[in-house]
């Protein structure tokens, strides 16, 4: 037992040291700016053009159903017109970033995960290596990248869709007064909620790169290597994504609190 | 030049290589021989860095490479181009962008540069007009010539082959050693062939070393080692089992 801890441990340390010297790696790479246009570009597609239909569906009926909740609770209350408010705030700093970057990491982790490790097993990131590329530019740096940018704009999009989605809903389904409605949710939801969501989704679309790119290129080999790396990188890029949402959420809100 | 200094390497617990010495000079054709399974892949992966040795030397042109990072490496893998067994071609692109794949990283030529070269390129492995397509539409020793157009439209002072004629038809196996004899003659490059495939040996080596039990057991110009007397040599080279292995 003690023996199985101590190699899980040391295995679980070593892994988090490599994604650091990865991470390092990446930000010397973007440094030098290796990175062509092409590549870039081809990525911002596939990891923010691609996840649209996940991120549009997650969004609106995120928003529709703690509309719902909400305006059931609240309604007990005599708080109907609250209801927007809730939802404004929650959307932009918790769920709209949380969920989106969920989402994500299940299309886009495991795509990455998917198309490094196959590289990986095929020998196609060692002739990368004899042709004198660094593996971390030309795979990670565009996918780091391009996550990172992608995530925002998506996140962004699925809170718009989520409040929007919230407001047809509470007004139409729900009966709630549309202009107090809309007064209380302008009034409660700040600007600081959206940045809030935005550094988040920022930090989630790095996770999402990095996870995905380290469990592609230090897969096992043949197709148990690939999918079980795939699986791996689904599941710890979510978990981290959960647990970093928690400690983001503490440092983020302090530093309103100090701003306001 | 390369030299292998006491090379040794272990995956886990198994002993792979224990104790190399090797000097290839500059311009000389090596050809690496042994048994399946034997570490030449492992040998010759640690002479372009793709793996570092548990303990022992590689030098490159006097350099030594063991103890470099993977961006110094890349300085040194300048030198060298390299064709994988299964040519490892980049699935996701044409064969014109597997060609060009450094030129275009090195932002040093035309587009039209780039197109030229791949042409030319391609025309000397004897694949004219295949740019557009992919490798999965392309044959095993197609995906391999692609794989060798790939490693020497740099221009390389040094080519290392992974076995380059296994799995192939014998007609086949004879255009690539062509292929690579033309190449070693024509581009004045040092080249490093692994296989156990003796005719391809016999024809492209200016020197044969034999890997035996995780060291060089003999070495010298093919005539010299084809005709040699020793019994395990003799053993490889005619393709005869252990009595032992001959259960069935």
């Amino acid at each position: 037992m003690n023996f199985l801890a101590r190699t899980w441990l040391g295995e679980w340390l070593t892994g988090l040291g490599r994604i650091a010297v990865m991470s390092r790696d990446a930000v010397l790479s973007l440094l030098t700016w290796k990175v062509t246009w092409k590549d870039l570009l081809y990525q911002i597609y596939f990891i923010g053009i691609k996840s649209q239909s996940v991120v549009l569906v997650t969004g609106a009926f995120t928003g529709m159903v703690l509309t719902a909740q909400t305006y059931f609770q609240f309604h007990k209350v005599k708080m109907d017109t609250a209801t927007l408010a809730v939802v404004g705030v929650s959307m932009c700093s918790e769920l709209g970033p949380v969920l989106t970057a969920l989402m994500v990491a299940g299309r886009v982790g495991a795509a990455i995960a998917a198309e490094i490790g196959t590289m990986r097993v095929t020998e196609q990131i060692d002739a990368l290596r004899t042709l004198a590329t660094h593996p971390v530019d030309y795979l990670v740096v565009p996918r780091l990248l391009a996550s990172q940018i992608a995530l925002p704009l998506l996140t962004v999009e699925s809170i718009v869709l989520g409040i929007s989605s919230g407001y047809v809903v509470g007004v139409h389904l729900l009966g709630i007064d549309p202009t107090y409605l809309l007064d209380n949710m302008l009034k409660y939801t700040g600007n600081i909620d959206l940045e809030i969501g935005l550094i988040k989704s920022f930090v989630y679309g790095g996770i999402i790169a990095l996870v995905g790119c380290y469990k592609g290129m230090t897969c096992g080999m043949g197709a148990e290597g690939v999918g079980r790396a795939t699986t791996e990188a689904v599941v710890y890029a979510s978990i981290s994504i959960l647990i970093t949402n928690f400690f983001l959420t503490l440092v983020l809100q302090r530093v309103a609190l100090m701003l306001l | 030049m390369i030299e292998v200094r006491q090379l040794k390497k272990n995956f886990g617990t198994q002993n792979i290589l224990d104790g190399v010495d090797l000097l290839i000079e500059s311009g000389q054709s090596a050809v690496i021989i042994g048994r399946s399974g034997g570490g030449k892949s492992v040998l010759l992966k640690h002479l372009i860095g793709l793996l570092q040795p548990d303990s022992g030397d590689v030098l490159v042109d006097g350099e030594v490479i063991t103890h470099m990072n993977e961006r110094q490496l890349l300085r040194i893998r300048e030198k060298f181009g390299m064709v994988f067994q299964g040519a490892a071609l980049f699935d996701s692109m044409t064969v014109e962008e597997n060609v060009a794949f450094l030129l275009e990283r090195q932002r040093k030529y035309s587009p039209a540069e780039i197109q030229r070269r791949v042409a030319v390129a391609l025309e000397v492995v004897d694949l004219p007009g295949t740019q557009k397509k992919k490798p999965a539409e392309l044959s095993g020793g197609m995906r391999k010539r692609v794989g060798l157009a790939r490693a020497i439209i740099y221009e390389p002072e040094i080519l290392l082959y992974d076995e380059p004629t296994t799995g192939l038809d014998p007609i086949v196996s004879d255009s690539i050693d062509q292929l690579i004899v033309r190449v070693r003659d024509h581009l004045k490059v040092t080249s490093v062939v692994v296989t156990h495939d003796m005719r391809s040996a016999r024809r492209v080596g200016h020197q044969v070393f034999m890997l035996h039990k995780k060291k060089i057991y003999a070495s010298g110009p093919p005539q010299e080692l084809f005709a040699s007397s020793d019994p395990i040599v003799r053993q490889f080279i005619d393709g005869v089992a252990d009595a032992k292995e001959n259960v069935f």
